[in-house]
């Protein structure tokens, strides 16, 4: 596989390994007739994500006399293909074009930036060859459909701190709800010192909105950031697609030249474990916990009147909140109890998974991985993951009886 | 109990979040008493905070736009309440661009003190964004820790060089030694000093002035009026904690200013004009 990357595009290809990079370890670079699939998927205990780019075969070799792109290979690369392009604002200013290479005999891959002055720096980076994995989801058929500018969105997570991990969007017909979620690990007293913050969004403020049918998902903020850092800077809209509770969230990204989609996992409705995530050998049980049914929180202030709590903190030995406060907030959880085990589940399927996998021969051992996806815009290739695959070639072997 | 309060001019919203910013640095939780004429954040000096106490004051006509409060009962007309200053300094940094800040005492799960911001935004409709800062209802019981302090009898009194010149002194000192001197006198000298086996560093200030206390501030007007000018009054302090005061300074004050008891404690006082803050420092052996 040969392909090579010029003038400003070299800009745009670094800022998708860049959020690629973001949080997994491993990179898997496909590539496909039309273009080089990267994808990433990370996996951890509480969330999960999968991330796919799709860099287009037109917007690698603009000017030079075509790729050549064996499509039959697939690989891994452990990245840090983020050291390949390190410094953003340097590389547009000296990066003239971008030389990737496949050489298989060798196992390397190699990056040449041709820079300015005649210099030329060479990059090679070891993999291994992998399965090629897709992940199945449908942004069709979602029932509620966003599309905002990038600015508008971080505007929205710039109320929310840096260190949070998940946050909760909830849709009525006229409005979003951004609100950080809390988890609610030991009780009332952790539950009760934690900030809660909460945004409206009316539904001008976006470019396209749809809700058929109003609810709440909740799902990794940091991913979301790591989208919108690219999206922004590209200044590309952004959209948004969900369905409820558990099925995942898909958050793209299109240009002229490429689209990029985020999938993420959502928390789920269901007490017990749902299967989240659409590779068949990856059964996610991702943190339980149950929502109450959403509600819209109402737009006025709840109960202001603090005596009744007084009075009962006062001739009361504990002090705690009082009972008689409104409880629309949907942190009411029943199922509370459940998490810390099924944490601990989460943990030894995956260890389960894991052995498993080793018995199999040259597997990538290390199961976490994140996958930025960017598809093509152009007409879809049977290759292409916007539509539900029903044969895949599996990484591990099929673990459905376990669900 | 009911607390409401609006925001709406944008410079003072801003000086607000910078005065609870500042707090914010000084301490990880204090305590919010308010009164229909002010608000104050106060520390108790307790062994937990290393004796060091704080009193804040502002009045509230200068921020709020409107305010109105209802205390505990008509003749303890006050609200305490013990929060995280931290938490209240994040929400009100997001909506510094805000139309009108609202901040409300409320019960949700516990009880809150709301920040509710109207953002300006291109459609016509304008966001909401609301902060649930969770506080501490302090009851009347326990509001004696938490009275206005008394100027401490001092033995000098002067006003303190440009915090950041104090800052930049303090910051290398507290690499050589965790301990400092503070001396003054009442010739407008004063001296930070530190002395460890190997070296000992003096940093020397001069021509700094001595407020006036007058006769009825400086208590029996005895002990400052007859003490010799040149002599000097000094507090041993631990650097990092005088340290810590220097850091969260956001804001010049109009005048700035120490008391030092002599052995005793260390009384810093910093002016603004609708902000007063005093912070203890207790002297160690």
């Amino acid at each position: 596989m040969q392909c090579v990357v010029t003038g400003g595009n070299v800009k745009v290809l670094a800022k998708a390994i860049h959020s690629l990079s973001r949080i997994g370890d491993e990179l898997y670079v496909e590539p496909q007739e039309d273009g080089v699939s990267c994808f990433d998927a990370v996996r951890n205990t509480s969330t999960s994500s999968y991330h796919h780019v799709y860099i287009f075969a037109y917007f690698l070799f603009a000017s030079t006399n075509g790729a050549d792109l064996n499509a039959s290979l697939s690989c891994t690369i452990k990245v840090d293909s983020q050291s390949v392009f390190r410094s953003l604002a340097t590389l547009e200013k000296t990066v003239e074009k971008c030389h990737i290479e496949l050489n298989e005999q060798k196992d390397r891959l190699t990056f040449t930036l041709h820079c300015k002055h005649g210099l030329l720096k060479t990059h090679n980076l070891s993999y291994q060859d992998s399965e090629s994995l897709q992940a199945v989801f449908n942004k069709d058929t979602c029932t509620n459909e966003f599309r905002a500018q990038p600015r508008v969105l971080v505007d929205t997570v710039a109320h929310f701190p840096p260190s949070l991990e998940e946050v909760t969007v909830t849709v009525s017909d006229e409005r979003m709800w951004v609100r950080n979620h809390v988890e609610d690990e030991t009780g009332n007293t952790t539950r009760s010192k934690a900030m809660l913050t909460e945004l409206c969004l009316a539904s001008d403020e976006f470019d396209h909105f749809v809700v058929k049918t109003p609810n709440s998902v909740t799902f990794c903020l940091k991913e979301f950031r790591g989208l919108l850092v690219f999206a922004e800077s590209s200044n590309l809209p952004v959209s948004m697609y969900f369905d409820e509770p558990g099925s995942p969230v898909v958050l793209s990204v299109t240009d002229g030249v490429l689209e990029g989609n985020f999938v993420l996992a959502t928390l789920s409705d269901d007490p017990i474990t749902s299967l989240f995530f659409l590779f068949p050998f990856w059964t996610f049980w991702s943190t339980l916990r149950a929502h109450a049914p959403p509600s819209p929180p109402p737009d006025d202030f709840m109960n202001d009147d603090m005596d009744s709590y007084l009075i009962a903190m006062d001739t009361s030995v504990a002090s705690g909140p009082s009972t008689a406060g409104p409880s629309a907030s949907t942190l009411t959880d029943p199922c509370t109890s459940k998490l810390p085990e099924a944490n601990h589940r989460t943990r030894t399927h995956s260890e389960e998974e894991e052995e498993e996998m080793e018995d199999g021969s040259e597997r990538p051992p290390n199961k976490k991985f994140r996958s930025l996806f960017f598809g093509s815009v152009f007409p879809p290739s049977p290759k292409m993951s916007t539509q539900p695959v029903t044969t895949q070639e599996v990484l591990a072997s099929d673990s459905e009886d376990e669900s | 109990m009911k607390f409401r309060g609006k925001i709406v001019d944008v410079a003072c919203l801003n000086h607000f979040t910078r005065v609870v910013t500042t707090i914010s640095k000084l301490t990880k939780t204090c305590v919010l008493r308010l009164n229909p004429d002010n608000l104050f954040f106060v520390l108790s000096g307790k062994v937990a905070n290393g004796g060091v106490s704080m009193w804040c004051e502002l009045s509230q006509a200068n921020f709020f736009d409107e305010y109105q409060m209802e205390g505990v009962s008509p003749e303890n007309n006050e609200i305490c309440l013990e929060l995280a200053p931290e938490n209240l300094s994040r929400a009100l940094k997001t909506v510094q661009n805000a139309k009108s800040v609202k901040v409300k005492l409320t019960k949700k799960h516990c009880p809150c003190l709301t920040v509710c911001a109207e953002l300006p935004t291109l459609s016509s409709s304008s966001r909401v964004v609301t902060h649930d800062v969770p506080v501490d209802v302090i009851p009347k019981r326990l509001w004696h820790e938490f009275k206005e302090p008394s100027v401490p009898d001092f033995d000098v009194s002067i006003y303190l060089p440009p915090l950041k010149t104090i800052k930049n002194v303090v910051d290398r000192m507290k690499n050589l030694s965790n301990f400092l001197v503070i001396e003054a006198n009442m010739n407008g000298e004063m001296n930070l000093k530190i002395e460890t086996d190997l070296v000992s560093v003096t940093t020397y200030f001069k021509d700094l002035g001595n407020p006036p206390w007058g006769d009825g501030a400086s208590q029996d007007g005895g002990p400052t009026q007859s003490r010799d000018p040149d002599s000097m009054a000094e507090a041993r302090v631990d650097v990092r904690k005088l340290q810590q005061f220097l850091v969260g300074q956001q804001v010049n004050p109009s005048k700035s200013m120490c008391n030092i008891v002599h052995q005793s404690v260390l009384h810093l006082i910093l002016l603004h004009e609708d902000v007063s803050l005093q912070y203890f420092i207790p002297a160690v052996a």
